[in-house]
């Protein structure tokens, strides 16, 4: 038998039947000083099991309105939101989400942190204390567990928060640019990372971001999204299997399509 | 008291532009005191006012010594201090719930916000009347005097803290399902510790105003109250200057330990 080049495209295909996450026709109106103004209009795509989707756009597109209503934290919108077939209608801990901010809370450790997100999650102390270990080593953060968030870098703490959001093992990892904050050096270090850590945690992943290149080095799919009403222009399969090259030919056309189509220039 | 805390403070945020050793600033700090001493023992000498109105340091510092040996000097101060502490944890603790429950609840907070904000508007001595018919001029009425100084600051400075936690906050609480004693315990008390702890200090200042302000117009009880009373009532001025000084070195002290108490808990995790 033949080795299939992409795994996670082979999920893909036996998942069709119930996307593990579907928007249907969602429509999102914001009352802004008296005035509607259109967020989303008619946003329709799916995301199969194991499947890493990137969802690009200027700002204003919309991009972070549709995490929130995917994350369950505003359920007032039209169309619909289902994850593996049941509506969306509050936050849960089948979704981890990464925010642009770290967002860990000062007065916990790192560890503390990761911890927090267990909570709600049932499971024994021994149990938690494993994952929280294990999620720190996934982000190579294990030698500063007891480490405040005052005293990590930018891109410590965006690791921890990382680990935050997958420890409870959830069926989706959402980032909302969540290397948007960070410098050029170690958003480049992080996106590896991320690479990483998503393959060996073969999560379905929904990233967010106005970084082309970080949406070509890492997702199987690129949703274009338009202002004004925010709107899909546009859906790009990326079929660059899993280890990619920034400078190749291919990654170069990809995204130059990507931001042709977002208005930057044209390619030729 | 409380200018000199808030000016204190200032002066410690800005010590990196003035660095000194702490031993050298404590020494520059008695300079200015040490003067005004001279100066005072200086116009005595030079029999500036009369030794009844005016007491020598020397002598006022004779009466201290006469007063801690002999007398109910000791029986003053624990009088006070314990008043100050019974009041202090009473009123601050109640302070303490109301606040968190302001801060918390929507519905508290419409339903006794605008109560809260109208009775903080009544200055503090104005209820020492009706206090005192209510619970008697004795230690019940001086105590629920000094309780009722302590209940406003904390609470309002609780209150307060809890409503500043950020928005996006509150938003990874839900998005970790937190319920609200999840909230409470991990992102509500932590997140406004620093301003219920300024709170607290507040009402520590309060509770040594009132538990004077009692002693000075309620029944007659040891104290350092009393001890003011007594001085004005024989004529006696040193005795007066010393139940002063003893108040400022206590104050003193007090406040001292609540900030060292706020460093301990806060520094921990501001700056690792």
């Amino acid at each position: 038998m033949n080795l299939p080049l992409n795994p996670r495209a082979v999920a893909t295909n036996a998942a069709e039947a119930v996307p593990a996450l579907a928007i249907n026709h969602v429509s999102k109106t914001f009352q802004v000083a008296g005035k509607a103004v259109n967020a989303l209009r008619d946003v329709s795509f799916s995301v199969s099991a194991g499947e890493f989707v990137a969802i690009v756009g200027a700002s204003g597109c919309g991009k972070s309105t549709l995490l929130r209503l995917i994350l369950g934290l505003d359920t007032d919108y039209e169309g619909e939101i289902r994850l593996d077939g049941a509506r969306v209608r509050a936050p849960g801990l089948d979704r981890g989400i990464v925010f642009q901010e770290h967002r860990l809370l000062p007065w916990l450790t790192a560890e503390g942190n990761v911890a927090a997100a267990l909570r709600r999650s049932g499971l024994p102390s021994a149990e938690r204390q494993r994952l929280v270990a294990e999620h720190l080593a996934l982000v190579g953060l294990s030698s500063f567990a007891r480490a405040w968030p005052a005293q990590l870098s930018g891109g410590m703490s965006q690791r921890v928060a990382i680990a935050r959001a997958l420890v409870n093992r959830p069926r989706f990892l959402l980032l909302d640019e969540p290397l948007g904050a960070l410098d050029a050096l170690t958003r480049l270090r992080l996106q590896e990372e991320l690479a990483r850590i998503v393959r060996t945690e073969s999560s379905t992943a929904l990233l967010v971001t106005h970084d082309v290149d970080e949406a070509v080095f890492l997702a199987d799919r690129i949703i274009v999204l338009q202002p004004n009403p925010g709107r899909i222009a546009r859906i790009l399969d990326i079929d660059l299997g899993p280890h990619r090259d920034r400078s190749a030919p291919a990654f170069l056309k990809l995204r130059d399509e990507v931001l042709a189509s977002l208005g930057v220039f044209h390619s030729s | 008291m409380s200018e000199a805390t808030i000016a204190g403070s200032a002066v410690q945020g800005r010590a990196h532009v003035f660095p000194r050793a702490p031993l050298n600033r404590f020494l520059l700090g008695l300079v200015v005191p040490g003067l005004l001493l001279c100066l005072w023992q200086i116009a005595c000498w030079a029999r500036l006012a009369p030794d009844y109105i005016l007491p020598s340091p020397l002598s006022v510092a004779e009466r201290f010594r006469t007063e801690l040996h002999g007398g109910t000097f000791a029986e003053a101060v624990g009088a006070s201090l314990s008043r100050v502490l019974e009041g202090f944890l009473s009123g601050s603790s109640a302070g303490l719930a109301f606040g968190l429950l302001l801060g918390l609840s929507r519905t508290a907070e419409n339903l006794f916000g605008p109560l809260f904000l109208a009775y903080r508007q009544i200055a503090l001595f104005a209820w020492v009347p009706l206090l005192s018919m209510w619970f008697g001029g004795g230690e019940a009425g001086k105590i629920a005097f000094v309780s009722l100084s302590c209940f406003a600051p904390t609470a309002v400075n609780t209150w307060r803290a809890i409503k500043a936690i950020p928005a996006k906050l509150r938003e990874l609480a839900a998005v970790l399902t937190f319920g609200p004693l999840d909230y409470v315990t991990l992102i509500a008390l932590p997140g406004a510790l620093a301003g219920i702890i300024t709170g607290l200090r507040a009402s520590l200042i309060y509770a040594w105003i009132a538990t004077v302000g009692a002693e000075l117009f309620l029944d007659i009880a040891p104290g350092l109250g009393g001890l003011l009373n007594e001085g004005r009532d024989k004529f006696e001025i040193d005795l007066m200057l010393v139940a002063l000084a003893v108040l400022s070195v206590l104050g003193f002290i007090c406040a001292r330990s609540a900030a060292f108490v706020e460093k301990r808990l806060l520094l921990r995790w501001r700056l690792g």
